[in-house]
């Protein structure tokens, strides 16, 4: 089973040569620790910056530079600012290639839902709502089950909509799922982890074929 | 050239009345018109509806004029880290939109830009396009929506002259450039008010056609939410 930084480690590997990529909060921003340094990745915030590097040195932060967390942050040669429209303009237009995000739950046909519990504060959806429209290659990492040990990949979404029919793959601390023609196809397992806990662990209809390979982390 | 420039805040806000419709530019804390916030609350305005991506934080930003009740209505996209806020929300005082980021940059953009509405795939098939219209492109579905409409935009910017011409710094840019003549009068405070003629051409964000008013801040605080850093004896 992998704990938070092992699913950040696997979805690294999916973060191709070339790629702008836009990171949710939690989970989603340890991926950016995990990525080779043999390729040229670009990471996005779409409170309008290009190019973000790692946090600064104590006593060099800058009000003026933070990311969508509102964290203090750095930049790296070759980074670009620029204005809320424009970044939005980056995520619609399909210029960011991979968004990788968090979730509460994800369906079995591409749907996500990470923003509102009914009955507890809502806090709002930011950006995700326009990020699961619009990106081609969208990532989930998450937790397989809820606290309770209940199924969190389902066969429909039982909170508010995030997005519809948008998800291509998950990434939890059980398994690598991809998500097509209306199910979970099983692609990889976490370390000791069997295919019967993945089946019993998942809501959603499953597809398992042939032998499915441990995840190389 | 056209002279922008006004001497203070109080000229700067002549004409703020309650139950108005205000755009204020900002993310969290980054970028927001201090001065207009404070000079806000001093006025004592009521009933008015704010569009601003947050809610501020409970004794800073937007937060002040939730702390006065000030505010009828809120639209943003995030609103966490407030609980006057919370409170205020779930007794029913203040009534909330919640809009998703990329399309509340564009309806003030649109509006600025005189675009009546636009189509975004943002929010299709959830709560959030609920009652409006939809329209397929391509085999994909957008949802309609219409461009703000406000009394005053509030901005922020780093460096303006007396033409109204604005220069914004880092991730303070946000959606002040988007706000800019999005509103009836837009009102920027800088945080350094540069002789005309100083501003390279090439390098303005948003030219001063777009500003009404323009006036040098004071006592800017520039907080920070989430002060994150490495120790100079870590490595990486």
């Amino acid at each position: 089973m992998l704990d938070k930084n092992g699913i950040a480690k696997r979805i690294a590997q999916e973060v191709e040569d070339g790629f702008y990529v836009n990171l949710g909060i939690g989970i989603p921003t340890l991926v950016a620790n995990y990525v080779r340094d043999d390729i040229e990745v670009e990471f996005q915030s779409e409170n309008g910056v290009l190019g973000m590097g790692p946090f600064p040195f104590d006593g060099q932060e800058d009000s003026d530079i933070i990311n969508a967390g509102k964290q203090t942050i750095t930049t790296l040669p070759g980074a670009s600012f620029f204005d809320s429209s424009m970044s939005f303009a980056m995520i619609r237009g399909k210029h960011v290639h991979l968004t990788i995000l968090g979730a509460m739950e994800v369906a079995e046909n591409g749907d996500i839902a990470n923003w509102k519990i009914p009955g507890k504060m809502v806090k709002g959806m930011g950006g995700a709502m326009d990020l699961v429209a619009s990106a081609e290659n969208i990532i989930v990492a998450m937790m397989h089950t809820n606290k309770r040990g209940e199924s969190k990949i389902l066969k429909q979404c039982s909170l508010p909509l995030t997005g519809v029919g948008c998800v291509t793959k998950v990434v939890t601390n059980l398994a690598v799922l991809e998500v097509k023609n209306n199910a979970f196809h099983l692609l990889e397992r976490a370390p000791g982890v069997s295919v019967e806990e993945i089946k019993k662990a998942t809501e959603g209809t499953l597809i398992v074929k042939g032998e499915i390979p441990e995840m190389n982390i | 050239m056209i002279h922008k420039k006004v001497n203070n805040v109080q000229e700067a806000l002549k004409g703020v009345k309650s139950a108005m419709t205000f755009m204020l530019g900002g993310f969290g804390l980054c970028g927001i018109p201090e001065n207009a916030i404070a000079e806000l609350v001093k006025l004592d305005v009521r009933d008015v509806t704010c569009i601003s991506n947050n809610a501020g934080i409970d004794d800073f930003g937007l937060g002040l004029l939730l702390q006065k009740k000030q505010i009828k209505k809120m639209i943003s996209s995030y609103v966490g880290e407030n609980e006057e806020f919370e409170r205020q929300m779930l007794s029913g005082e203040l009534e909330v939109e919640l809009t998703p980021q990329g399309t509340l940059a564009e309806k003030c953009r649109a509006a600025q830009a005189g675009f009546p509405a636009f189509y975004t795939p943002a929010g299709y098939g959830t709560e959030v396009a609920e009652g409006k219209e939809t329209r397929e492109f391509e085999g994909k579905m957008y949802v309609l929506e219409p461009a703000y409409k406000a009394d005053f935009a509030f901005v922020k910017a780093w460096k303006g002259d007396a033409a109204g011409n604005l220069v914004f710094k880092g991730t303070a840019r946000n959606f002040n450039p988007n706000m800019c003549g999005a509103a009836t009068i837009t009102v920027a405070e800088v945080e350094e008010l540069v002789p005309v003629g100083d501003l390279d051409p090439n390098n303005i964000h948003i030219p001063g056609v777009f500003v009404q008013r323009i006036f040098q801040g004071k006592n800017y605080e520039k907080r920070i939410e989430q002060r994150t850093v490495i120790q100079k004896s870590e490595s990486c």
